[in-house]
């Protein structure tokens, strides 16, 4: 497989009352082998996956949110979250946890972009994969 | 084109859609790179669903157009074992005992490296879910 194609992962729901978030998750590291352009975009109930601080003993699932910090070592650098669908929500950016990966210069730097709904809309256009989960 | 189906049938419309739309791209001679089921899309690819006799069989579906066409259906395996679906070697690997595989003819299991590789190489990957 020697073509490049860009991949969007769309993150729509919210972490733990359905499984979508953590099976998407599993895609984007097994995907990250395959040496694609990926992004991630985190919008709606989505951007609750990105918040710092979860703990899940209480209900009795796995709190799979340090796997988001990860994702820098799985080359995975680019992370979209849309600023209407935290501010909807009474969230900002200090809510969320921090995802960084190494630049060129070997300084650990953020993977977090905050765009705007039409910021999002021009990132989805330029795909040529989108995976909305 | 690919076509990736994330919804299990009768409680949710997608996998009918997904079936429809599949049926209607091949019949227009379009080629169908995969079709890679994912999330409780695995539950599709179960053969032990028996629905009522005056309702469509989802899973039937699948298969009898997998059989026609030649479809590579695929069941992500981390999403099939969660849901309890198995065919002989998972099943046999976990100790399920004889005749636990559910598997439906016309489905294989697989990772989801399947599900990049189709992306990759088909033209379009469509997505059917919530």
């Amino acid at each position: 497989m020697s073509d490049t194609k860009r991949f969007l992962y769309v993150n729509r729901k919210a972490p733990h009352g359905t499984v979508y978030a953590l099976e998407s998750l599993e895609v984007v590291l097994i995907g990250a082998a395959f040496e694609q352009d990926v992004s991630l975009a985190f919008l709606d109930d989505g951007v609750f996956q990105l918040i710092k601080k979860q703990v899940t003993t209480g209900i009795g699932v796995k709190n799979f949110a340090p796997t988001y910090r990860a994702l820098g070592d799985y080359d995975v650098k680019k992370v979209f979250v849309e600023r209407e669908s935290l501010e909807e929500r009474g969230l900002s950016e200090d809510d969320l946890m921090a995802i960084t990966h190494e630049n060129d210069d070997e300084e650990d730097v953020s993977s977090v972009e905050i765009v705007d709904r039409a910021r999002m809309a021009e990132i989805m256009a330029a795909q040529d994969v989108i995976l909305s989960f | 084109m690919a076509v990736v189906v994330n919804e299990g049938p009768y409680t949710h419309q997608a996998s009918d859609t997904a079936y429809q739309f599949t049926k209607a791209a091949l019949e227009k001679g379009h080629e169908i790179y995969r079709v890679f089921f994912y999330h409780d899309g695995v539950n599709n690819a179960t053969r032990l669903t028996v629905p009522p006799q005056d309702e469509r069989n989802v899973q039937k579906n699948w298969s009898e157009l997998a059989e026609k066409h030649g479809l590579d259906m695929v069941v992500c395996i981390a999403a099939a074992q969660r849901r309890g679906i198995l065919d002989d070697s998972e099943a046999k690997r976990h100790g399920k005992g004889e005749g636990a595989a559910n598997l439906a003819p016309g489905f294989r299991i697989s990772g989801l490296g399947q599900l990049i590789e189709a992306g990759i190489q088909a033209d379009r990957l469509v997505v059917f879910g919530d």
